[in-house]
């Protein structure tokens, strides 16, 4: 039998059950999983010895997702996304947790959201690790079908993230980033997609970002249509001192699709931000 | 291409099981040349090539020849890999009920993804 080093915890924040997993200690690292999935996709860095090493990694599973339940009531509402829920979630949870200026990584609508962190909270923070980030993306599908009781949302929700990896990743990280996706409950993925491709429009504010404050990483898969690489460089052209790397043979999902090229990539940057 | 899929599909069973309770007849398009394709239980029945006069389908997938080229190469270039990845670069249309194609998108992805392994 063969243990991982993985812990995991259940937090009460702010009348929230919070559920946790964490490994290493050092420099936290919070790590922020994509729409309609949840921590399991950050597994391989939390088993990562060379990461954990220097490192605190935490991944939390968002209110709605994995296994943190929605909030009393959830019956009754719709779950939105919004980017203000998202940063009081982020950084409540890394105060409750006395994080002390952590790195933030997230992907996706995470690598999202790190952009609004460098806006906002970038004194509060070491360094931002952005994976597939994007100012905007433009819905180009309707997300309403992933939430339609005639349509199996786990099996439309996997079909939709299956496509954002790439053909190289190995096949069973492929599909088990789509089990994730299958296990959403109704209504979650496309809660999220209302912020990543609605509400979350920061386009008009990433040229005010100061990395001279807070480093900004951005790295991206190239096989993903999402957020594609032009979409990040796109940002990159805005924000001064980002530091862009595009992650070749890697999709949507490159911490869950194919760790290990993923880790290749992240542990430079990890500890280039030690360094630092 | 197309003319191989009901033999590459309905060889596979990992496919097949992905459509299983799928009935249903949808459209494929390269170019001008039309097919249509009416599943049985996962299977591929009939593969019939246009053109139509008057014929129903469920749901249409049009796309240019030279895209489902690019889309069926063994190993696709970032952008032409998935039916999405052609929705986002506006290379591909699809049309009719889009309940069907979203309840069985797993299936259909895989089916038109299979003459890659040709």
């Amino acid at each position: 039998m063969k243990l991982e080093p993985i812990v995991g915890r259940y937090a009460h924040i702010e009348g929230q059950r919070i559920y946790f997993e964490e490994a290493g200690q050092g420099i936290p690292l919070l790590c922020l999983h994509t729409a309609g999935s949840d921590g399991r996709q950050y597994r391989a860095v939390l088993n990562d010895a060379q990461v954990t090493k220097n490192y605190r990694v935490i991944a939390f599973d968002m209110p709605w997702h994995g296994k943190s339940s929605p909030p009393a009531g959830w019956q009754n509402q719709d779950y939105r996304l919004t980017t203000g829920m998202y940063t009081d979630l982020i950084m409540g949870f890394a105060r409750a947790l006395a994080l002390e200026r952590p790195v933030v990584m997230g992907c996706s609508i995470g690598g999202r959201i790190v952009l609004d962190l460098a806006l906002k909270h970038a004194r509060d923070l070491r360094a931002l690790i952005g994976l597939q980030s994007g100012a905007f993306v433009e819905r180009y599908y309707d997300p309403s079908w992933l939430d339609h009781p005639e349509v199996h949302g786990g099996r439309a929700c996997g079909a939709v993230a299956y496509g954002l990896m790439s053909p190289l990743s190995p096949e069973t990280e492929r599909w088990e980033t789509v089990w994730h996706y299958m296990q959403g409950g109704p209504g979650v993925f496309t809660g999220d997609l209302y912020f990543y491709q609605v509400e979350g429009d920061i386009r008009g504010r990433i040229g005010e970002i100061d990395t001279s404050v807070c480093p900004l990483y951005l790295l991206t898969g190239e096989y993903d249509y999402s957020a594609s690489p032009r979409d990040t460089e796109a940002v990159t052209a805005r924000v001064k001192g980002a530091k862009f790397t595009v992650m070749k043979g890697l999709g949507h999902f490159p911490m869950s699709e194919n760790p290990e090229a993923f880790l290749r990539y992240l542990r430079p940057v990890l500890d280039q931000i030690r360094s630092s | 291409m197309i003319e191989a899929l009901a033999r590459l599909v309905n060889d596979d069973p990992a496919i097949v099981r992905w459509g299983r309770r799928m009935n249903e007849t949808f459209m494929v398009e390269a170019g001008d040349t039309q097919y249509l394709l009416t599943v049985r239980e996962g299977k591929i029945e009939k593969l019939e090539k246009g053109p139509f006069t008057q014929r129903s389908w469920a749901f249409a997938i049009r796309a240019k020849r030279e895209a489902w080229e690019k889309f069926w190469q063994k190993t696709p270039a970032p952008g032409w890999h998935d039916l999405f990845a052609l929705l986002r670069r506006g290379d591909v249309a699809f049309e009719g009920d889009q309940r069907v194609l979203m309840a069985y998108l797993q299936y259909v992805k895989l089916v038109l993804a299979a003459p890659r392994n040709a």
